[in-house]
């Protein structure tokens, strides 16, 4: 499999990111170079093996559902580049 | 290079520098201005630390100097100076992760290692550089200054926790804790001739430290000598609620295992940790370090991880596709540096994440990003989890004989900076030794083991899922029967 620039465009714009013509070819010469090392993988016969997402034994971690303070909005805002009345603030998204 | 003595407070240990202090003839403010200073002396050369904190450290030091005279308890790290990597955030003092996206970034509270360092008495310092958010090896992906390596400024200290094992071993902080996902303490400590320990994943609580990837991020402690790196993780051990992959385990008194015995401990030896690409250098040292072991008592013998080689390609398959679910969260809403005049919400994200992010963090997004994606999710991101199942299966069938495994932490011993930075593929394969590891989740250790032509090298033992105490111990008997831990960068 080989990654063209038209590939590297589609990826970036699933993962939000706007890219210059200059970093698209060098991501997909970079990115064609990683799969191409990453195809190794296939030397190694799976069929059966089941998948490792986690190494520890965890199924779901239950609590209680009762109330717990929570941070006050002021706090939770601290950092906003933008706010308003309490939100967060971005720009308009109907017209 | 030449190397001397770095006569300082730092060189003490733990207990001596406890007697002092309850002896009076020490204080914590004496400890802190050591550490301060050594920075201001320091870290030009180094750039090992991207925030300072001196008033809230001489603070601290002024409270823990009263309870001092006050009398009463005193906790676990009592009046330590300590750097902590920006990647775990800290309650009103900066964190980066070592990106412009974070430039601005304050914290509402602390990661939970961290207070627990605070619970501990330690006193904060500062916070390290690092490779952004973690991904790198070299420390040049940081957004603000490469570190340099204490032992030569030419080269790197490893990383991504690079301004954590830079500042130990250039006698900035008493200790610092770093993270490690793929070796991001132990190569560093390697390359800089400290000790670094990457714990059982789920041992210490990841809430509050910054996710890269979360089935591989651990927390851990780089320090001088192995009894510090025990007391330090007897500090930040153990169950958080606040973490749902926090282990649920009793935590054992990781400082009385320290016995210096080793008598009858079985060590297995991977003929791939020894093979082609490991400099003959490196592959000596550990020899070395084998033999040392033998006159100890212990005994080794070669074993096989067969699946060693496919470590690095299902790594980053893995690591890239949890990053690039992870830092989707940096949009440029609810923190951060948001790109100016966005002409709308989508535009806003895309430039913020564009101008934000550096090179690599992008490559791996993308990396990540393509393995997750519709048509390829099969061929690349489940193949690499059925590849991480083989490999954690090598590491279980040797520990049905072994009680550990050793060898080298990294290839080689640091290179030079600018030297790989065109081949991200070939900065990869430094973290061959360290990855397969990670994947499995097991505990490990680097120590230094001696010199490769005035370079630090380091030697990694691995042990048993959440069997920290016999890693310890070993690394502690080997520490003891040598003196390379002891030796300090001239820093000229």
């Amino acid at each position: 499999m080989s990654i063209s620039a038209k590939d590297v465009e589609h990826v970036a714009d699933l993962a939000r990111l706007d890219l210059s013509d200059e970093e698209k070819d060098r991501f997909a010469g970079q990115l064609n170079a990683i799969l191409k090392y990453a195809e190794k993988l296939n030397e190694l016969d799976t069929d059966g093996v089941e998948p490792t997402s986690h190494v520890l034994p965890l199924a779901n971690v239950m609590r209680e559902d009762e109330v717990r303070p929570s941070w006050p909005i002021e706090k939770v805002l601290a950092n906003a580049p933008d706010e308003e009345d309490g939100q967060f603030k971005v720009p308009a998204v109907l017209e | 290079m030449k190397e001397e003595p770095v006569l300082s407070l730092f060189d003490l240990r733990l207990s001596d520098v406890h007697d002092r202090l309850a002896r009076k003839e020490l204080s914590v403010s004496e400890l802190t201005e050591t550490s301060l200073k050594r920075i201001a002396e320091t870290d030009g050369k180094i750039g090992a630390f991207l925030t300072l904190d001196e008033e809230g450290a001489r603070q601290t030091a002024k409270a823990l100097d009263e309870q001092l005279a006050a009398g009463g308890e005193r906790g676990l790290l009592f009046g330590l100076p300590a750097g902590i990597k920006d990647n775990m955030v800290t309650e009103g003092l900066r964190t980066t992760c070592a990106s412009r996206f974070l430039d601005n970034h304050i914290p509402i509270y602390d990661a939970t290692a961290v207070r627990k360092l605070r619970s501990a008495q330690a006193v904060t310092v500062g916070k390290l550089n690092m490779d952004e958010f973690a991904m790198g090896g070299s420390n040049e992906n940081s957004a603000y200054q490469p570190v340099r390596n204490p032992w030569d400024l030419s080269r790197v200290p490893g990383g991504s926790s690079g301004g954590s094992a830079a500042a130990v071993a250039a006698g900035q902080a008493y200790f610092t804790l770093g993270s490690d996902t793929g070796g991001s303490i132990r190569q560093p400590a390697a390359y800089c001739g400290v000790v670094g320990l990457k714990p059982t994943y789920g041992l210490v609580s990841r809430f509050g430290l910054v996710a890269f990837a979360s089935s591989l991020d651990q927390i851990g402690p780089v320090t001088k000598n192995v009894e510090d790196a025990a007391f330090v993780l007897q500090a930040i051990a153990g169950h958080d609620p606040m973490d749902s992959t926090s282990a649920d385990v009793d935590i054992p008194d990781y400082t009385a295992a320290l016995s210096g015995d080793v008598r009858g401990l079985r060590i297995g030896v991977p003929k791939e940790y020894l093979g082609q690409g490991v400099d003959p250098r490196v592959k000596e040292r550990v020899l070395e370090a084998l033999g040392q072991f033998e006159s100890l008592g212990a005994a080794w013998e070669e074993v096989s991880l067969p699946h060693t080689e496919y470590a690095v390609a299902a790594y980053y398959l893995l690591a890239s596709s949890e990053a690039s679910s992870n830092l989707a969260r940096f949009d440029g809403v609810r923190y951060g540096v948001r790109a100016e005049n966005p002409d709308n919400l989508m535009d806003l994200y895309r430039r913020s994440r564009s101008e934000g992010f550096g090179p690599e963090v992008k490559r791996r997004i993308m990396l990540g990003t393509y393995a997750l994606s519709s048509g390829y999710y099969d061929a690349y991101y489940l193949k690499a989890q059925k590849v991480r199942t083989l490999i954690k299966r090598d590491f279980d069938q040797a520990f049905e004989k072994y009680d550990l495994i050793v060898g080298p932490t990294a290839p080689t011993p640091a290179f030079k900076l600018g030297e790989q930075v065109g081949d991200p593929l070939q900065m990869y394969m430094n973290d061959i030794l360290t990855i397969p590891v990670s994947l499995a989740g097991v505990p490990a250790i680097s120590v230094p083991c001696g010199f490769a032509d005035g370079l630090p090298v380091g030697l990694q033992i691995i042990g048993k899922p959440f069997d920290e105490t016999t890693v310890l111990r070993a690394a502690h008997a080997y520490e003891s029967a040598t003196d390379h831990h002891t030796r300090r960068p001239a820093l000229s």
